[in-house]
């Protein structure tokens, strides 16, 4: 499988990364290096092999359903870039 | 020179009232002053907030009261860790002005056993990197050659232990980023168990590898520090109830009997020769103690570097999605949505970043999921699967922490190169075992890290094995050449 210069610009835009030309044509080469690395695991059998998510092997975890404090509003906007009545402000959509 | 005291050292001289913890802090935060124009280690120092800390030290002290066993003891944290009120930019520009509304849980962990925060430390950007060159700041510098590279993406961590700037620091691995800047530093770094120490409040990356632990001079204090850090926590969903250990209790100088696998796959090409001698030497130390030695094999080592690279950048792309200048970090201005989302990732990530989250996005993309994504992860239960076998034989095993020393700054420009660096740990990750680098020796001057890897939850058995060959050996007590210029 090789990645095209198109098919790059295309996982950019599901990525929401804007690239330069330089970038475009960089990746390109390396994603196609790193994912020709990658085809070496096709040499392995896994057809009988379930999936590994987690080395640890983890149970749904479930707390009590409680009312429990949260942050404060201010909090949450304290580190927003724009922000205006309580809430975070960004370009508009419609 | 209080800078080269163990923690158990700097303790007893509190509570002999030998120095005040007021004296203490401002000592280090002198040292820093001098040393870290050389290291770049620091990206924010805390002063003030550790000078006033410290004077609570002093009244407690003053009080009569008891002092736990890391209470008045400076440290740092990598800066990927949340803390309250203090800059957590995660070496990245996008989060350069984040102020953390709440603590990690190691940070509260930390503040609740009265260690001292010194500062927050220098990062590969998103802890994606192995030399700390990725910072979105400044490269940091290995102690031991101000010209090398400290390793990564703890460099940060590990050239301020090694530098003695902090007696103790955190760091974060994900596929070696304690392990291998501790061994191209000269100092110990656990990578404990997946969920033995919380995720919560760590900037996540890789959210099945990524893993929390203690970087320090010697074996003891890294036991302590995980006293302090280790344990479950209701936060985390990934982390495990478990009866924690005082790990301090394993550190006793007997290896008589403990049995070692030497994995043939970790000794093959691509190791450097000089350094392939300084692990046999160490082995080699290990059966003059009755360790019992025995070559082994994990089959499927070779796959674990292409398993790593779908699965940690497949997990970033879908990690990082969260960067996007609507609640927190920088923002770039457009006129619509979609182009302040572009603008913003493009200007606040820097190359690397960027490229796994290309090759993440890509890897879980519609069509090609199953071909790499879920591959890879049937390909980890095989390594998995691979240790399974090993530990039903063997207590420990014993390998190279990185195939070569610390290289020079700007030396390794291709990515797959600068990949191969982690190809003895990220095994590890995969299986989320825990593992501890070592100081085994030298090459030309530089430190060689012996990796010690044992079962879920045997962090004891690695501290046992990893004190007695410590104690043993004098490697641990050589210390960089800088710190004779700066004192």
């Amino acid at each position: 499988m090789k990645l095209s210069r198109e098919e790059v610009e295309h996982v950019a835009l599901l990525a929401r990364l804007q690239l330069s030309e330089e970038e475009v044509e960089l990746y390109t080469e390396q994603l196609n290096s790193i994912l020709g690395y990658a085809e070496m695991l096709q040499k392995l059998n896994t057809d009988q092999v379930s999936p590994t998510a987690h080395a640890v092997q983890l149970f749904n975890v479930l707390r009590e359903d409680e009312v429990k404090p949260s942050m404060s509003q201010d909090k949450i906007l304290m580190n927003a870039p724009d922000e205006e009545d309580g809430f975070f402000r960004v370009p508009r959509i419609v | 020179m209080p800078i080269f005291k163990s923690l158990e050292e700097l303790h007893h001289m509190l509570v002999n009232k030998e120095i005040s913890c007021v004296e203490l802090t401002r000592s280090y935060l002198d040292y820093i002053d001098s040393a870290d124009s050389r290291v770049k280690a620091f990206l924010t120092v805390t002063a003030d907030s550790a000078l006033m800390k410290a004077a609570k030290v002093d009244k407690k002290i003053a009080g009569g009261e008891s002092l736990g066993s890391l209470e008045g003891l400076p440290m740092a944290m990598k800066d990927n860790m949340c803390t309250e009120g203090i800059p957590t930019t995660c070496g990245s520009r996008i989060l350069e002005n984040f102020n953390p509304p709440y603590d990690a849980t190691v940070t509260e962990r930390l503040k609740a056993s009265g260690a001292v925060l010194l500062g927050k430390l220098n990062m590969d950007e998103f802890a994606m990197g192995s030399s700390t060159e990725n910072s979105g700041y400044h490269p940091t510098a290995n102690p031991w050659d101000l010209e090398s590279v400290p390793g990564g993406s703890s460099g940060g961590s590990a050239a301020c232990v090694a530098a003695r700037e902090v007696p103790f620091a955190l760091g974060s691995d994900t596929g070696g980023s304690i392990r291998q800047p501790a061994a191209f530093c000269g100092v110990v770094g656990l990578k404990p168990t997946y969920g033995a120490v919380s995720r919560y409040g760590l900037v996540a990356f890789a959210s099945s590898l990524d893993q929390i632990g203690p970087l320090t001079t010697n074996v003891r204090d890294n036991a302590l520090v995980l006293n302090a850090i280790a344990g479950h926590d209701p936060k985390d969903s990934t982390s495990v109830p478990f009866v924690k250990p005082d790990y301090t209790r394993f550190l006793e100088n007997d290896v008589k009997g403990l049995k070692i696998g030497i994995p043939d796959e970790y000794f093959a090409s691509g190791l450097n020769s000089d350094v392939a001698e300084v692990i046999q030497k160490a082995i080699r130390t290990f059966e003059s103690l009755g360790a019992e030695i025995e070559r082994c094999s994990l089959p499927h080592t070779e796959f674990a570097m292409p398993a790593y690279y779908i699965i940690a950048p497949a997990e970033c792309s879908s990690n990082l999605a969260r960067y996007d200048g609507v609640r927190y970090g920088y923002r770039a201005e457009a006129d619509d949505m979609i182009e302040m989302f572009k603008k913003t990732r493009e200007k606040g990530f820097g190359q690397e970043v960027k490229r796994r989250i290309m090759l993440g996005t890509y890897a879980l993309s519609s069509g090609y999921y199953d071909a790499y994504y879920l591959k890879a992860q049937k390909v980890r239960t095989l390594i998995k699967q691979d240790f399974d076998r090993a530990f039903a034989k063997y207590d420990v095993l014993l390998s190279p922490t990185a195939p070569t020393t610390a290289y020079k700054i700007g030396e390794k420009s291709d990515p797959l190169a600068m990949y191969m660096g982690d190809v003895y740990t990220i095994p590890v990750n995969l299986a989320g075992l825990p593992a501890i680098s070592v100081p085994a020796g030298f090459v030309d001057g530089m430190p060689v890290g012996m990796q010690l890897i044992s079962k879920h939850f045997e962090e004891g058995m690695l501290y046992k094995a990893a004190y007695a060959f410590e104690q043993n050996t004098e490697y641990y007590h050589q210390v960089p050449a800088l710190l004779k210029e700066v004192r």
